[in-house]
């Protein structure tokens, strides 16, 4: 099925992501063609498969929960585009 | 039986000098050399190399003599010193390295300084190894070519109007033109072994899980794994000897211990081995002939030394031709989910914690988009659209589940194969390396540089590439090792038998 501006419109919002007009025009071919691909897998009978999620599967046990040293704030802070009192700092989000 | 000779034609030269790790690493520990002589020789030889290769983002000069002086110091108070004692590395810009620039190849990260080292470095540095610089890479590791690269191309030391491979592109190109005799990359579809294959040198993928990722930019986290890029086998196993360590800040890290794998290499006796050989990767149209040319040399190497070739079948990474296009079920599996994963891993960019951000931006929600948008490159957009479309309502069961069992069907396939032999032979790439700009205008021709690579990922297990020899052109090709889990150790074993059989790990690219 097509993949139409809308829907490109669409996923790029879900994604927060400003695409150009042109961008969109292109990804939506693109993205149409690798889609129209990617149905090659329902030739494939996969009723009764489990999904496989990981790399390697078997038990993944969780550490032991007790605190240990981290990051001072200091360096946590030290890439922040812009940050404030030792917070990170953003636009406002109420208005 | 004549063993390929070496074409004297070939864009390269033939030299016994090359300097292995080891080799470095013994000079230097024997008190020939001290490390501060061969940092200045191996940044001396960058100075010279780099201007026609570009594989560097960042060089680590300053660092690296300073370091090269406090292992002279060490060795003199005659402390114990690392098993790379003095070894000049290389590091991808996707594994973290504190207080030095990591961009992972974008411009989202152009000005990010890790506050800590991944893993793998924290164990370079244990051992002694001089980290020499960052490599160039696809953004995000998303490429085969490194032409998406946010900064810079990098070009192959056997032929600089060609690719050097991605996403590891750098690493392979610096080890390739002699600029270090060791890298590491990262492999999430193929992206250490295929720019291993281009450019010449030996390219180990590790099975998932024996080496921790604690460090490394995340992209398709199922599938990423960190490994080595060298030039002969046995440095390819200390490197990965250095990096297998168990690491508990990563769940996915192997709890057992790891096999000595330098000693792998020196008991490379394959009398008995049996190699399957997928007759589905054979198909009419689907390898160049210089390739089919080299593996069936390769095939007879392997075959005077014992080695039993049997078919085996992997119907589910299955290669087709169709209207002169190549396709499997195993690339279009891949990109399912090597994409859904990115585009959550990738939600992070977002102009609050690090990285860029855009100053234009008249919200919250508006500052992340446009930072996002201003932020990533081409192909990283456009794979984060598809995941996200993958993974978005309604479409989550027909593409994502559906791609989830496939996986499965592919890693059974292998799990069949191995249960009568002992590795997977078969091509790394379907031509040798492409020209630049070839490829850039269609993404889907692109991801098909990767068709033979893709499915050790998908099923989790270790993989190299091997070179095996060189197209009339000159250009380089690597055949290529898959082992069943866990079973690494088969793979460099093979490796250093073959590379005892044949020269063309001697032969250097001019650069």
């Amino acid at each position: 099925m097509p993949i139409s501006p809308d829907e490109v419109e669409h996923v790029a919002q879900l994604a927060r992501l400003e695409l150009t007009d042109q961008e969109k025009r292109k990804f939506a071919g693109q993205l149409d063609a690798i889609l129209t691909y990617m149905e090659k897998l329902n030739e494939l009978d996969t009723s009764g498969v489990e999904p496989m999620l990981h790399g390697v599967e078997g038990r993944q046990p969780a550490r032991p929960d007790s605190a240990g040293p981290s990051l001072p704030r200091d360096e946590a802070l030290r890439n922040a585009p812009e940050s404030q009192n030792g917070f990170f700092r953003v636009p406002p989000i109420i208005d | 039986m004549p063993f390929p000779a070496p074409n004297p034609d070939i864009n390269g030269t033939m030299t016994e000098k090359l300097q292995t790790a080891v080799g470095i690493r013994d000079v230097f520990l024997r008190g020939e050399r001290s490390a501060l002589d061969i940092a200045e020789e191996h940044l001396a030889a960058i100075k010279r190399i780099e201007p026609s290769v570009d594989a560097f983002l960042t060089l680590c000069e300053d660092g690296a003599l300073e370091r090269a002086k406090e292992l002279d110091e060490k060795r003199r108070r005659g402390e114990r010193l690392g098993l790379l004692a003095g070894v000049p590395v290389a590091v991808k810009d996707n594994i973290c390295t504190r207080g030095v620039r990591t961009t992972c190849g974008s411009k989202i990260l152009g000005n990010f300084v890790p506050p800590y080292d991944a893993h793998v470095v924290q164990r370079l540095l244990a051992e002694d190894a001089v980290i020499i610089g960052k490599t160039n890479m696809d953004e995000f590791a998303m490429g085969s070519s490194t032409e998406n690269s946010g900064f810079k191309v990098t070009r192959n030391p056997w032929d600089p109007t060609r690719i050097p491979g991605g996403s590891s592109g750098g690493s392979a190109a610096a080890v390739a033109a002699g600029m270090v005799p060791l890298a590491l990359g990262s492999d999430t579809g193929g992206s250490i072994r295929q720019p291993g294959a281009f450019c010449g040198v030996i390219g180990v993928k590790p099975t998932y899980g024996r080496v921790s990722r604690y460090g490394l930019v995340a992209f398709g986290s199922s599938l990423d794994q960190i490994g080595p890029l060298a030039r002969t086998a046995e440095d390819a196993a200390l490197l990965l000897d250095v990096i297998a360590a168990r690491d508990e800040r990563d769940s996915t890290c192997a709890r057992h211990e790891p096999e000595d794998y330098v000693a792998a290499t020196r008991a490379p006796n394959l009398e008995g081995a049996r190699f399957g050989v997928p007759e589905e990767f054979y198909v009419e149209g689907g390898l160049s002939a210089e390739v089919c040319d080299a593996l069936e040399a390769a095939r007879r190497v392997f075959e005077s030394m014992g080695v039993e070739f049997v078919d085996v079948s992997l119907p589910h990474s299955r290669i087709d031709v169709e209207g002169g296009a190549l396709s499997s079920y195993a690339v279009g599996t891949y990109y399912v989910l090597c994409t859904a994963e990115a585009s959550s891993n990738l939600a992070r960019y977002d102009g609050v914690k690090y990285g860029y951000r855009s100053d234009d931006h008249d919200s919250m929600i508006d500052m992340y988009s446009k930072t996002r948008g201003q932020g990533f490159g081409e192909e990283v957009k456009r794979r984060i659209m598809l995941g996200a479309y993958a993974l978005s309502s309604g479409y989550y069961e027909a593409y994502f589940l559906k791609a989830a069992r496939v996986r499965r069907l592919i890693k059974e396939d292998f799990d069949r194969a191995f249960e009568e032999v002992d590795l997977i032979f078969c091509p790394a790439t379907p031509t040798p390396a492409f020209k630049i700009g070839e490829k850039t205008d269609d993404p889907l021709e692109m991801y098909l540089s990767d068709i033979f690579t893709i499915s050790a990922n998908l099923a989790g297990i270790g993989a190299a590439s091997v070179p095996c020899g060189f197209s009339p052109e000159g250009l380089p090709i690597g055949l290529q090792l898959m082992a069943p889990h866990w079973q690494d150790g088969r793979l460099l074993r093979a490796a250093a038998a073959y590379q005892g059989q044949t020269d063309w790990r001697l032969k250097k690219a001019k650069g």
